[in-house]
């Protein structure tokens, strides 16, 4: 026993020792210049303007704002150095960084955070991400246009000062400050070139990296930004982000070693990946939920709970996963995702019943609405056009019909028609949905069934949940506001306007000497973190 | 000829206007717009943004709006690609396909045209029922099937070649889309050529050529090509315009920033301008290159006359 301890020591020591050795003699590639699939082409390079994830990626090498985030997702100072919060959670101090340099080479200043958040606000700009900061003094105020910009509650207190007043303590607000509408704005470029100052040639970033070239729908280069204040420690000379919307073309050129990660897989060879290429698929929990919606607003789901319920329950989640979509995602019994920061994701007491139980409780649950097999239930089950869509649409129809006898009639829309039929909710029955978080924290799931959120497509209303997330909104103590949003989440739960499916992983491919790559929910990588070993 | 030419282009303007107004109204009428996505956007912005591009007015008030900006060659901002305007992605887009498309038809009227014409001069021998074997399965074989096996090919397994995108220099990244692409034509072109080459050869001036002595090369050369290539150069005017207007698939896979691509692009994101300006410019081209063709065929074919 004695001598088997001291062999496993050795082993252990040995394996340390080595990995140590490895790390300190790692030899890097002589080039050090990225090539990452970035799916669509980006919109648009302006950070208040810019939406989609091709877009945000860019942004993060591009600019920084006054926080950042650490490989693993973390929250880690950025422009600003240190922060001050107000005993009553709602007055940021920021302290910025003396040595940050814009890549003109003007110095990075309070003021220039001031002009990107009133920009970022402003109606006229036509931000799709104005609403994201309403939790600032009088931001709704001013993107409503009642109040000009300059009364938004943020201040230059001095050059290197920012004040920002919250109308309620947010705690999300801090991770808010690494998203693109947030950033700073180089006064001097957008004075000179206005609208077109993204452009090639014009634009001026204070992040990592600066815009050295532009071919639409093919790459975006940038090279290494030399004054960035923490340049020193910045391997990566230079990021090119590849316009990938072909994902089977996309893996060719990944496996030709054109490109260092890819964007997305293609579902249709994950099995072919699994088995020649195992160690450099990357697959992640990612902040989302996979769901399909009930139409509240007409029958056969108006007022129908049980049916609700019943439809809920016959879908077997783990087959779905495991035989249909195949990519390690997790069963959603609830709506917000686990690993949410400062939450508990909720589930139902049915999610861990026996599947025998669950399905009997299903046909109670659908003869109690009035449905049989002499009277099945004829419904509409409608998704946006789309392989994986179709693949989980058609498993769901049978499952429905094995386990209740319910005739689904399957209908694909391409992607505009789709969200306005969602929208209209005229005609839609069950329809698919997903949601992607824009920031770590379990509000930006929650606001989505708001009975006036823009796009609560169920048109989910329910008062009681209505005032639950209205208190959470104001409520100062995070633990209680934790537990108002939690027991929001359970009256959803409870009320079933949504069927969850699955919680979203992000997938894609990385190669072996790729260093520096760290999964994370937000699926945030900054190439400033990465490096390329030899190979 | 100048007459003809002028009334050609003068003819032209309706077809224009025609498509313009078919292209404009089907596009509106498609359900969704250029600024539905899956995020909620405030009613203030909605509205700055429907009135930043005129979406609040009256259509047909729009319709005469764009039809006084494209007279002045203005297609306005894309609605997609916010820092660019469709003028500028037209610009950026049109040469790379021009390019892509150039080579392409070229090396497929040389290829073609040879082929055709060692088919039609061996008829109904191995070489002739090998090269129209090629041909036929060239055709029948889609570009989406032949580009991914070219890529895999020569892109990963041999690694000789690029497996798409355009950032590299040279000529290196242009080798594989230009021959799939070129690859129906090819077959397409061998199959007129052979078949209006055995035509020509069996004509009485071609029999006077031989009657004469004229060496076999010197006939096909001098006398059988000019006229064989005269169905070839018809289909050449639409293929070309086609061709060079961007393939959608091939630039798709090969991730190629053409033409092609902000056409499908721009319909999927409902982008009104971009889908018209490529739409018109589309138009344009294929009537140029039509008129250019009928020009040409003049200029080859003595029992054309303009007038």
């Amino acid at each position: 026993m004695k001598t088997l301890t001291r062999a496993a020591w050795a082993a252990v020591l040995t394996l340390t020792t080595s990995a140590f050795a490895a790390q300190s003699e790692e030899k890097l590639a002589a080039e050090q210049i990225l090539h990452l699939g970035n799916g669509a082409e980006p919109q648009t390079l302006d950070p208040h303007k810019a939406e989609g994830v091709p877009s945000s990626n860019i942004m993060r090498d591009l600019y920084e704002g006054l926080t950042s985030e650490a490989p693993d997702g973390s929250l880690i100072p950025g422009a600003a150095e240190r922060w001050e919060i107000s005993k009553d959670g709602k007055v940021y101090t920021f302290y910025l960084r003396r040595n940050a340099r814009w890549s003109n080479g003007d110095p990075v200043v309070a003021a220039d955070f001031v002009a990107g958040l009133r920009r970022s606000v402003d109606p006229k700009t036509l931000s799709h991400y104005s609403q994201i900061l309403s939790s600032i003094v009088n931001a709704e105020a001013v993107t409503a246009g009642r109040v000009p910009p300059e009364e938004l509650g943020v201040t230059a207190l001095d050059e290197h000062t920012l004040e920002i007043r919250l109308k309620a303590p947010t705690p999300y607000f801090l991770g808010l400050l690494n998203h693109s509408s947030t950033f700073p704005i180089n006064r001097r470029s957008f004075a000179e070139h206005g609208a077109r100052f993204t452009r090639l040639g014009n634009l001026v970033s204070n992040g990592a990296f600066q815009l050295t070239d532009w071919v639409v729908q093919s790459h975006i280069r940038l090279d290494r930004n030399p004054l960035y204040w923490d340049n020193a420690r910045n391997v990566i000379d230079a990021v090119y982000y590849h316009a990938t919307e072909d994902q089977s073309s996309e893996l060719k050129r990944y496996r030709a070693g054109e490109l260092h990660w890819t964007n997305e897989v293609p579902l249709n060879q994950v099995s072919w990946i699994r088995e020649n290429l195992p160690d450099e698929f990357q697959i992640n929990t990612y902040l989302g939920t996979y769901y399909y919606g009930f139409n509240l607003t007409k029958p056969p789901f108006k007022d129908n709970k049980a049916l609700r319920r019943a439809l809920t329950m016959a879908i077997d989640r783990e087959i779905l996963v495991n035989k249909v979509t195949r990519l390690g995602e997790q069963p959603a019994y609830g709506w917000v995702p686990p690993g949410i920061y400062n939450y508990t994701a909720q589930r139902p007491a049915w999610a861990d019943w026996p599947r025998d139980k669950q399905l009997a409780e299903a046909r109670r649950l659908y003869a109690q609405a009035g449905y049989g097999p002499d009277k099945p239930l004829h419904i509409e089950l409608r998704y946006n056009t789309s392989e994986n869509h179709k693949k989980v649409a058609v498993a769901l129809a049978a499952m429905l019909k094995q386990a209740l006898g319910v005739r689904v009639n399957l209908i694909n829309e391409e992607w505009k028609v789709f969200l306005e039929t969602r929208k209209q909710k005229r005609i839609t029955q069950l329809f698919r949905a997903g949601w992607i978080g824009d920031y770590n924290d379990a509000y930006t799931f929650a606001e989505l069934m708001y009975s006036k959120h823009g796009i609560n497509d169920p048109g989910y209303n329910n008062p009681a949940y209505d005032r639950l997330l209205q208190e959470a909104a104001v409520e100062g103590d995070f633990d209680r506001r934790r537990e108002i949003l939690e027991e929001a989440e359970r009256l959803l739960i409870d009320d079933q306007p949504v069927m969850p499916i699955y919680y979203y992983v992000s997938k894609r491919m990385v190669k072996p000497y790729l260093a520096g790559y760290k999964p994370n929910i937000m699926d945030h990588h900054y190439s400033k973190n990465m490096r390329l070993l030899a190979h | 000829m100048i007459q003809y030419a002028i009334k050609r282009l003068l003819s032209a303007i309706p077809t224009l206007l025609v498509l313009i107004t078919l292209a404009f109204f089907m596009i509106r009428i498609a359900p969704g717009g250029p600024f539905d996505t899956e995020k909620a956007l405030p009613p203030e912005i909605e509205a700055n943004l429907n009135a930043a591009y005129h979406l609040d007015e009256p259509l047909i008030q729009q319709y005469g709006r764009y039809l006084l900006q494209i007279i002045q060659g203005d297609f306005g901002p894309s609605f997609q690609y916010k820092d660019f305007t469709v003028n500028e992605l037209i610009g950026a887009g049109f040469p790379v396909s021009l390019q892509i498309g150039g080579y392409s038809m070229l090396l497929a009227v040389l290829i073609g045209s040879l082929f055709g014409i060692i088919a039609a001069l061996r008829q109904n021998q191995a070489t002739d029922y090998a090269v129209m074997t090629v041909a036929m399965t060239g055709i029948s074989i889609p570009n989406f099937v032949v580009a991914p096996l070219l890529i895999l090919l020569f892109g990963v397994v041999l690694g000789w070649l690029p497996a798409g995108g355009w950032d590299g220099d040279g000529f290196a990244k242009l080798v594989l889309p230009v021959i799939a692409l070129a690859l129906p034509q090819i077959a397409y072109i061998s199959r007129l050529m052979r078949g209006s080459m055995i035509e020509v050869l069996q004509s009485n001036f071609i029999r006077t050529a031989r009657a004469k002595g004229l060496p076999e090369y010197r006939i096909i050369w001098r006398h059988a090509l000019r006229p064989a290539f005269l169905p070839v150069l018809s289909y050449l005017g639409p293929a070309s315009a086609a061709v060079i207007t961007g393939s959608v698939v091939i630039e798709k896979i090969f991730g190629i920033p053409g033409l092609g691509r902000f056409f499908v692009q721009g319909a999927l994101n409902r982008d009104y301008t971009l889908v018209m300006g490529v739409v018109v410019f589309y138009g344009i081209l294929i009537i140029l290159f039509n008129f250019i063709v009928d020009l040409l065929y003049g200029a080859l074919d003595p029992k054309v006359r303009y007038d």
